[in-house]
């Protein structure tokens, strides 16, 4: 197969940054809202306001079946998960209160985290294994009396790893402990149940795999916690504009200013594409493009695989590294020889890279999608044989 | 009905007026989103206007569903 002659096409493995392709139906939603609607929501009153309203409370609706959330008003929409992050962390913790991390966040939280250290938040970082996995029983030592909260992510954007998020949500509700959840890279891929896995904050991305356009994310708020959770910005809302003092009541609270209207019309259409072909059928799917993957990688010298030997533990993420090819040679060529589109390097996330011992070269990072096919993964193999220098034709 | 009165719920904002709109459409409720009245309220968003005679039915389809801030007769 002439792998070098590929330079008509792209393969997309950089699903665990951003999705790409999108459904269909997510550009439409959003020409749809751009030529028949237009209006901003929650402001005016008139037609084509309320229609778009009615857009994004749709779009509420869709993500609150999806999450098993009985009132969709308790999502509020953000730019992304990192500001959802942002609005949990900075909004609860004060100067005095003790909170709980992994060693495998991304700097989306860990760098809240430690600004919030810097002000006098105590902060615990429990160590994961060289694979990335969290022991409960770390978690339940690190516990003391004034923990307010444990932020973990639900599954690594380095290794995949997927955190045992219902047994540590049992941990911090028996403990009386907020458990806030960074959902970035599995929202949309695996299920999530936040009364199950006793979930009070949790923050997902809109653009990856909810299939929404980029600038789009989310924070649901568990009945209550609102009271103990201060806005990130204060502005106007369209409600009670008659007082001068931020509304005090979900969602407004945390949705100050018009908000990305055209991208909530598309992430609608992303999340109800995902409902449609089911959690558990992408899982699957993605599921199986890990496993052959990781399948082919095995047997291949010279190359470094990281995080959970198989599939099954870990989301559509795999990171590894070729002996003698540092991260971003390999990625350069992978790219312009190839036409391969992965992440190198460390990923926004030092802390994980540390914990694998990949700090701070990092690693290759693929990211499969919904959206790719076997081949794509035979052809990555063939591609990554020849830059260990196992390819005989060169 | 002849002489029929009307009554609005006022809601927190205008996502609790739509996804009120919503439950009433699914209940199959005759109901419209109008303006909130000056003379109710000076808040700029809208209201759920219905005929008196069914506010038991729409405040049994409301709760544990979606809050109201109160309701007026018109
Ligand atoms: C684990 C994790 N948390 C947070 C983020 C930040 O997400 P966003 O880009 O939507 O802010 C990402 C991805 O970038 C991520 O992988």
């Amino acid at each position: 197969m002439p792998l070098d002659k590929l330079n008509n096409r792209i393969i997309y493995f950089d699903n665990a940054a951003t999705s790409w392709p999108k459904p269909a139906g997510m550009m439409a939603a959003m020409i749809n809202y751009n030529e028949m609607i237009g209006g901003s929501p929650g402001r005016s009153g008139h037609q084509r306001s309320l229609d778009a309203g009615r857009i994004i409370l749709e779009t509420r609706e869709a993500l609150a079946e999806l999450f098993g959330c009985d009132d969709s008003l308790r999502i509020a929409f953000t730019k992304n998960a990192t500001e959802a992050l942002n609005i949990a962390l900075s909004g609860i913790l004060n100067p005095g209160d003790h909170v709980i991390t992994s060693s495998m966040e991304h700097n989306s939280v860990m760098r809240p985290l430690r600004y919030l250290e810097s002000q006098g938040v105590q902060l615990s970082v429990v160590s994961c294994s060289g694979d990335g996995r969290l022991n409960p029983a770390d978690v339940l030592a690190a516990i003391q009396p004034q923990t307010r909260m444990l932020v973990v992510t639900h599954a690594s954007n380095v290794t995949g790893t997927i955190h045992p998020i219902a047994e540590l949500g049992e941990i911090a509700r028996n403990h009386g402990i907020l458990f806030c959840v960074d959902a970035a890279q599995t929202a949309g891929a695996l299920p999530i149940q936040v009364d199950e896995m006793a979930i009070d904050l949790l923050a997902f991305s809109g653009h990856k795999s909810l299939f929404g356009p980029q600038g789009t994310g989310g924070l649901y708020v568990r009945k209550g916690t609102e009271n103990q959770l201060r806005p990130l910005m204060m502005g106007g809302t369209g409600s009670r504009s008659e007082f001068e003092g931020q509304p005090d009541f979900m969602p407004d609270k945390y949705e100050s200013g018009t908000p990305n209207t055209i991208g909530l019309a598309g992430l609608g259409a992303g999340v109800r594409f995902v409902l449609a072909e089911g959690v558990e059928a992408i899982r699957s799917k993605e599921e199986g493009l890990t496993a052959r993957f990781l399948g082919g990688l095995a047997a291949l010298p010279g190359v470094t695989v990281y995080g959970p030997p198989d599939a099954a533990n870990r989301t559509a993420v795999v990171s590894f590294n070729v002996a003698g090819v540092s991260p971003s040679e390999a990625a350069l060529e992978l790219d312009e020889r190839f036409g391969i589109l992965c992440r190198p390097g460390l990923q926004c996330a030092p802390a994980a890279h540390r914990t694998i011992g990949t700090f701070s070269q990092g690693t290759i990072r693929f990211g499969f999608g919904y959206f790719n096919k076997d081949e794509e993964i035979s052809l990555a193999l063939a591609a990554i044989q020849s830059l260990a220098g196992g390819d005989t034709e060169k | 009905m002849e002489g029929q009165r009307y009554i609005v719920f006022l809601f927190p904002s205008v996502s609790y007026a739509l996804k009120a709109e919503k439950i009433l459409k699914a209940a199959g409720i005759a109901h419209k989103l109008i303006p909130v009245p000056r003379h109710i309220s000076s808040d700029c968003g809208v209201c759920v206007r219905i005929t008196e005679d069914k506010q038991q039915d729409v405040e049994r389809e409301f709760l544990g569903k979606v809050g109201w801030d109160k309701v007026v007769l018109l």
